[in-house]
């Protein structure tokens, strides 16, 4: 045991999490009629490293219930199984408890051993009865823990040889007779006894349970390995099965020692008429000596865990192999570069320029290749985010009987890491609520004269500088009348606004706002959009909404690209510069005075192929009093183009065009209005970072 | 139990960090009075040079410079104190100050006349700061040492930097 294995954990971790999701979405795919070998393949390979894996790095309780999945996968594959929905439904609920139960164990907390056995009996169930689907599976394994029957009695010794038990308790293998339930005595009552003493696990053998027509209730059929963690000395334990000395085999084993546990559970025969019955009293005096060790070792355990629960979790990224390549490329081709240059400064004649020149623009272009891809790394598709839902979707729609499909498209949009962490939580906030609210029930879409099944387009792809990630449902759409009815209802807008369909819609975006009649456990708690808003525009997007009624609803979220680097105009306002991120420029104009008119004597509009836009003069939003104040006689007018709406900037003079790595002002200082962030421009001084839609926004005001 | 510990971690960071109760500060002055400020809380002392502004913020917050890579505000603690404007000269100094928890730390840079010295002041010789009522602002002002017959104000380096927090808020 020289090898920290721990330092392992959180690369095992991550792999069992992506070897879920394969599982996941292989299941998913997986079609009734048609099964495709390759993706049960896949879905065995998924369960069969993470067995392995956890084996090796003894998390026993998760390689034990993997087997059991591998074993039913194994069988699908070879064919010797059909594949059945039911068997589909309960390999997905086996995913989710081995999510929940790797979950558990990386932050270090005690698995939930209820849930953990509910799945493992229903994917038992699948296993020997094959047809039984979830919901009597999970009740047969109900029923047979509260009627409680004994019979045959046997335990997995092989899978017991892989326990590697480092915590402190007792494992106690309990085989009860087929009659001890006659005799009265009722095992839930000892695990309860058990629970009070410490941590109980439970895993229930029902391998011997027979199938459920010759099934006899008042017979047990099943034997449990308990595992007992804390401080707790064997004579508690012994008292607590005092009551059934005699209609039960038992073995009490401190938990360290699990490897001795293999011999002692080898001794008891399957076939529960041959059972020897062990003198209790024996046992007990082999398990004294170990107690006293143990107790002391539990305590600086406990610290130790402590301490490894607060440190920060790592973020890390996974990146193509092929992208590194690149990359050292890249740094080989800057490192030939510079040394050329070195060679040329050495012995510098005026003749050498021309050589110099082109080392310095071969430098520029290796840099900016180099800064690309740097800036690929943090790429990653969207697929991370979008393969989700399709179980999202899957669920809730089962449980909410409804039929919908779901369709998605540019799943290889690339995007900064940064925004894939944060999208997720309000797209899924979205997509329940379209889910829920947008699509109608089977009946009302006939009666619509719609398909039947609806469907959930989930959509993402890159326009300018921005991904834009559509959710478009042809559920029923957005009532406008009821929205305005229910605002003024509850006092978010005065009677009589007069409002446009764009502003109608927006009314979602408020705190408290929410149309559905009825509460559901999935949404309309009005909680979430607003919140979902404002995540969205901290990640310097914006959202925006076209429903149409009866025909559904798209919402369109852009987002930035990454939120590191943008291409950006530098423009100057009296002695100040400022940055126009490229992407919202739809062109410049030089104008003089006369071009704009005053509307209403305040605000000003500039006539741009007959269209009339709002002109802001950033002298004057911005306060600059420096430099010569033009009378807008030789001014620029910047036309933008910001959350949908064009408007025109008024500076002064057009600089550069020049890529600006964005800089956070809010590290230091805080928001400002009208600004996005800052950067550093090449003498070193500090430009600030023009928001355009904030701009605009602020100059409405 | 545990703000308990927690409030023992304040006391302790800002009196004492050494074991004779003896408590160093940076000071320096603003016109004719003496300000200091805890020397733990220093990052670095520079000379005065031109920010960059920022558009519709209280005209004490100068701007920001660039510190190697970082965007640093830069106050002019004269104006935040109300004090009589001075000249910038090459000589004006500005001390880039540390603020925050644990979790997140802040640089700031606040524009001085200039540092006068390093002084070690026992804890127990700081004396509360009278309340002047509204009239005049003691809100940064932690407490007042004499130092040579001279009068110290000792500056609660967070407080300054919480006061643009609050800025936002009301924004």
């Amino acid at each position: 045991m020289s090898i920290d294995m721990s330092q392992f954990h959180q690369v095992f971790f991550e792999e069992c999490f992506e070897g879920l999701e394969a599982m996941e979405s292989g299941l998913l795919t997986l079609d009734m009629g048609d099964i495709d070998s390759e993706v049960i393949n896949t879905i065995f390979r998924g369960a069969h490293s993470i067995k392995g894996g956890s084996g090796t790095f003894g998390f026993t309780v998760v390689a034990e219930y993997t087997h059991i999945m591998e074993t039913l996968l194994d069988e699908m594959r070879d064919g010797r199984r059909k594949v059945t929905q039911p068997a589909v439904d309960v390999l997905l609920g086996s995913v989710d408890c081995l999510r929940e139960m790797l979950t558990a164990i990386q932050n270090e907390q005690e698995v939930n051993s209820a849930s953990v056995g509910k799945h493992k009996a229903a994917l038992e169930v699948v296993l020997n009865g094959g047809t039984i689907p979830v919901e009597s599976a999970l009740l047969v394994e109900q029923q047979i823990t509260t009627d409680e029957v004994p019979v045959n009695v046997s335990l997995n010794i092989d899978e017991e040889e892989l326990t590697v038990f480092e915590e402190q308790g007792w494992k106690i293998a309990f085989c009860p007779y087929m009659d001890l339930l006659k005799t009265g005595n009722d095992p839930v009552r000892l695990f309860r006894e058990l629970n009070e003493l410490g941590e109980l696990t439970t895993i229930v053998n029902i391998q011997d349970v027979p199938g459920f027509y010759e099934l006899d209730p008042e017979e047990c059929n099943i034997s449990w390995d308990l595992k007992v963690i804390g401080d707790i000395s064997d004579d508690e334990i012994r008292e607590i099965f005092n009551w059934v000395e005699g209609d039960c085999e038992m073995d009490i084993q401190p938990l360290s020692k699990t490897k001795k546990l293999s011999p002692a559970i080898k001794e008891i025969s399957p076939d529960p008429a041959v059972v020897p019955s062990h003198n209790p009293a024996q046992k007990s005096a082999e398990v004294k000596p170990k107690a006293a060790t143990e107790t002391k070792k539990s305590d600086s355990q406990d610290s130790e865990n402590e301490t490894a629960k607060t440190t920060a979790k790592a973020s890390s990224i996974r990146v193509d192999t092929d992208k590194i390549d690149t990359l050292i490329n890249m740094v080989g081709e800057v490192v030939i570069t510079q040394s050329m240059l070195g060679l040329v400064g050495e012995n510098f004649t005026m003749d050498k320029v021309g050589q110099l020149k082109r080392g310095l623009a071969q430098l520029e272009r290796h840099t900016r290749d180099l800064q690309q891809s740097v800036m690929n790394i943090r790429m990653l598709p969207i697929s991370f985010v979008f393969s989700r839902f399709p179980r999202l979707v899957h669920d809730i729609s089962s449980k909410l009987d409804k039929k919908i499909a779901l369709k998605l498209v540019g799943e290889n949009t690339e995007v900064d890491k940064a925004v894939v962490e944060l999208i997720n939580d309000p797209l899924v906030h979205l997509i329940r609520n379209s889910l829920d609210h947008g699509i109608e029930m089977p009946v009302d879409r006939v009666a619509a004269g719609k398909a039947e099944t609806g469907t959930i387009e989930l959509k993402a792809y890159h326009r300018g500088g921005h991904i834009v990630i559509e959710i478009i449902d042809d559920g029923r759409g957005l009532d406008k009348d009821k929205l305005l009815a229910k605002a003024i209802e509850k006092g978010l807008i005065e009677e009589n606004n007069l409002l446009t369909e764009k502003q109608i819609f927006e009314l979602i975006f408020m705190p408290g706002f929410s149309t559905a009649e009825q509460l559901t456990d999935i949404s309309g708690r009005g909680v979430g959009m607003d919140v979902v808003r404002k995540n969205i525009q901290s990640l310097g997007g914006n959202i925006e909404i076209i429903s149409e009624l009866g025909k559904g609803t798209t919402i369109a979220i852009h987002l930035p690209l990454t939120l590191a680097i943008l291409d950006g105009q530098s423009v100057a306002v009296g002695d100040e510069t400022y940055i126009v991120p490229l992407v919202s420029i739809i062109e410049s104009i030089n104008i003089t005075e006369r071009m704009l008119n005053k509307v209403a004597g305040k605000g000003e509009t500039f006539r741009l192929r007959n269209e009339y836009l709002p002109v802001i003069r950033m002298r004057n939003i911005f306060n600059v009093h420096s430099g010569n104040p033009t009378k807008s006689k030789e001014g620029v007018l910047v036309v933008v183009e910001g959350q949908g709406e064009q408007c025109c900037l008024l500076v002064d003079e057009l600089l550069g065009q020049q890529q600006v790595v964005i800089k956070s002002l809010e590290a230091n200082y805080r928001r400002v209005e009208g600004v996005s962030g800052a950067t550093i421009l090449g003498d070193g001084s500090v430009a600030l970072i023009l928001d355009v839609p904030g701009l605009v926004r602020f100059s409405t005001r | 139990m545990a703000k308990e510990a927690e409030k023992k971690d304040i006391d302790q960071y800002h009196y004492s960090r050494n074991l004779d109760n003896a408590v160093q500060y940076l000071s320096f002055a603003l016109g004719t009075e003496e300000y200091g400020v805890d020397i733990l809380r220093v990052q670095e002392i520079r000379s005065w040079e031109p920010v960059s502004r920022i558009p519709n913020v209280p005209c004490y917050e100068k701007g920001v410079v660039n510190l190697r890579g970082s965007i640093v505000p830069i106050l002019d603690l004269r104006e935040r104190f109300s004090l009589s404007k001075a000249e910038y000269t090459p000589l004006t100094v500005v001390v880039v100050l540390q603020a925050g928890d644990s979790n997140k730390t802040r640089i700031m840079g606040i524009v001085v006349d200039s540092v006068s010295d390093v002084i070690s002041v026992d804890k127990n010789e700081i004396q509360s700061a009278p309340d002047f009522g509204t009239k005049v602002s003691n809100e940064f002002i932690n407490g007042l040492v004499s130092v040579n017959e001279r009068m110290v104000m000792l500056l609660d380096v967070d407080k300054l930097l919480k006061l643009e927090e609050l800025d936002q808020d009301e924004n």
